[in-house]
């Protein structure tokens, strides 16, 4: 991780939205390789919009989205996950009908040969899906549920994983064990930028974040820095 | 402690039920029309048994066609109103392939000399069967015709009207105009009256413990059963198949999981083509081609497409079959009139929808 080293990813000078009004505006984050980096914000501030922007959901109206050195702006998601990026949606994360292992080869669907030792990396951060293989997705619990959307999107060994908010709808229990999840495929070298309502928890396990408010950016700097701001601890740690 | 988040949890799981009664009967409820079906076809196997082995010959072609159905709908997301005359058409694509004749001025047709019939020995029957290899070779070509050209159809109509943002109800009207674009290209080619694959006898053979049937009869029942083992061995044990399964289920995550989902949408329209063919040959074989038919063929397909679970391959199957069976063997068994067979069958289609609104294999009731 040397000084000069391309980020992971960088978005940069992002406009975009559903309809002719923009959501953002010239939003920029960047992410460094093996770094967590946490997007905190009010509801409505765009932090959804610019995960799908920079994932090719949403075509940016400007700026550009670069992942290792490489322009990818503009590529579709099908296309992005060849280029490293991968993301794991707030909601319906899992193929419901498809079994677990099914679910897990889908993640991998572009990869030959290495699918079967892919898997068996994934089961190894992910123990607890291993006995579950040939269950349905939609019969699993809400956390082991979220574990299957992380390992799903793991499958293709990412450079930069995007989560939307995460921990969304999770009890606190599980809560915890999706940020330590977070934290250890962080250990193993994946970059990881989320976008939380859980702030405190989620800027407790990042290395930066950012404040985005009414799309656009408002604050940035060290994870440690902003949970110790005023100004965030004011707004969204409710203190 | 059970906090509200574990609570939800488990409401997440259990539907809409609350509470330990109210989520018997649901259970009961949903369990009904199984057996309800289940008893009725033991019944009507044991006391109507030739009336139940036509409604099950007749019900695998409805099978294989809402088969190919449930797949448009499910992943390529139209309603398709034309499959029926999709369907009929296939079948005049395999009566052109055999004899070659298309409808001439006047009542006499013109036979081209490159129907199948023409090549040596192409009419000399196969064992029992009032047809020879020419036929079979009819049928596939049918078959891998039928992939272009809904292919082809997608391409000029569907695909621009998705990706224009239109609703299901403007996609499928359009295959309503779909539909009657291709009757009016059957009734322009081979004219209005009705045809035959073979004017010869039909043999009929009998198999222990059941009652004759025509011999052709077991030649479409053994395709049927040939192409839905296929088409399960595709869908559940191949890697395309799993992602037909994995798009229908869910688009954006097929997306982001690297799955080309344009080129799944085109894999679904060409199987789905090859077995809808393969079926209004088979079904053309089994009574007659007719430019009307198709729309007639497209309401059992549809209620069977329904009562199985729209969107759930086995689901159409199975209720392919219940669909074929129902409409035999009430007609069969002479409680009512042939023309009300349909009125039959959708009557059943509503009861079992009371009871399970996702249909017998709905994943989302």
């Amino acid at each position: 991780m040397s000084g000069t080293q391309a980020p992971a990813l960088l978005a940069e000078g992002i406009t975009s939205g559903y309809t002719e009004v923009p959501i953002i505006r010239n939003v920029s984050v960047s992410v460094a390789h093996g770094e967590i980096v946490t997007i905190i914000g009010p509801n409505g501030a765009g932090k959804s919009t610019l995960l799908k922007t920079i994932f090719g959901f949403l075509r940016a109206r400007t700026g550009r989205v670069v992942v290792d050195g490489a322009e990818v702006t503009g590529m579709p998601p099908e296309r992005l996950v060849r280029r490293g990026l991968a993301f794991v949606p707030q909601t319906d994360n899992v193929f419901g009908s498809l079994s677990v292992r099914e679910n897990l080869t889908m993640g991998g669907f572009t990869l030959g040969a290495e699918m079967e030792q892919r898997i068996e990396r994934v089961l190894g951060l992910f123990p607890l899906l291993a006995p579950r293989l040939r269950e349905r997705a939609d019969r699993l619990s809400g956390g082991q549920r979220q574990t299957l959307a992380l390992a799903r999107a793991l499958m293709l060994d990412p450079t930069v994983l995007l989560l939307d908010e995460p921990s969304a709808s999770l009890s606190p229990v599980m809560v915890e064990s999706v940020f330590s999840h977070v934290a250890a495929i962080n250990g193993q070298g994946t970059a990881v930028l989320m976008i939380e309502q859980n702030a405190r928890h989620a800027l407790a396990i990042s290395h930066r974040g950012y404040v985005l408010a009414n799309g656009e950016n408002r604050l940035e700097g060290p994870a440690a820095e902003l949970l110790q701001s005023d100004d965030v601890r004011r707004l969204y740690l409710g203190e | 402690m059970a906090s509200v988040a574990d609570r939800n949890l488990v409401d997440r799981r259990d539907g809409a039920g609350s509470g330990l009664a109210a989520g018997t009967a649901r259970r009961l409820g949903e369990a009904a029309p199984w057996v309800v079906l289940g008893v009725l076809g033991v019944w009507s196997a044991v006391a109507l048994t030739e009336q139940f082995v036509v409604g099950i010959i007749v019900g695998s072609l409805y099978a294989l066609a809402a088969v190919g159905l449930t797949l448009i709908y499910g992943i390529a997301r139209v309603s398709h109103f034309a499959h029926g005359d999709v369907m009929m058409l296939s079948a005049y694509i395999g009566f052109f392939a055999f004899t070659g004749s298309v409808a001439g001025a006047g009542a006499s047709d013109v036979t081209l000399p490159l129907g199948l019939a023409s090549l040596p020995g192409a009419t000399e029957r196969i064992w029992l069967f009032s047809f020879g290899y020419g036929l079979v070779l009819a049928i596939l070509i049918a078959a891998v015709a039928a992939v272009p050209i809904l292919l082809a159809i997608d391409r000029a109509v569907y695909r621009p009207l998705l990706s224009r943002g239109a609703s299901t109800a403007i996609v499928a009207v359009s295959s309503l105009g779909v539909a009657i674009a291709v009757r009016g290209v059957m009734l322009l080619v081979w004219g209005p009256s009705g045809r035959r694959y073979s004017q010869g006898i039909r043999d009929t053979v009998e198999l222990p413990g059941l009652p004759r049937i025509v011999a052709d009869q077991l030649f479409i029942l053994a395709t049927a059963a040939i192409l839905a083992m296929a088409a399960y061995v595709l869908l559940y044990r191949t890697r395309l198949g799993t992602a037909m399964r994995a798009t229908a289920d869910n688009p954006d995550l097929a997306r982001a999981s690297g799955i080309d989902t344009g080129s799944v949408r085109r894999w679904t329209w060409a199987v789905a083509g090859f077995l809808t063919a393969v079926a209004g040959c088979l079904l053309a074989l089994q009574s007659q081609l007719s430019p009307e038919l198709g729309f007639v063929l497209l309401l059992p397909i549809f209620a069977s497409a329904i009562l199985g679970g729209i969107g759930s391959p086995h689901g159409a199957f199975i209720g392919g079959l219940v669909v074929g069976v129902i409409g035999e063997t009430t007609v069969g068994a002479g409680w009512i009139g042939p023309g009300y067979k349909l009125a039959v069958t959708f009557v059943v289609l509503i009861v079992v929808i009371l009871f399970r609104p996702g249909g017998l294999f709905g994943s989302r009731s």
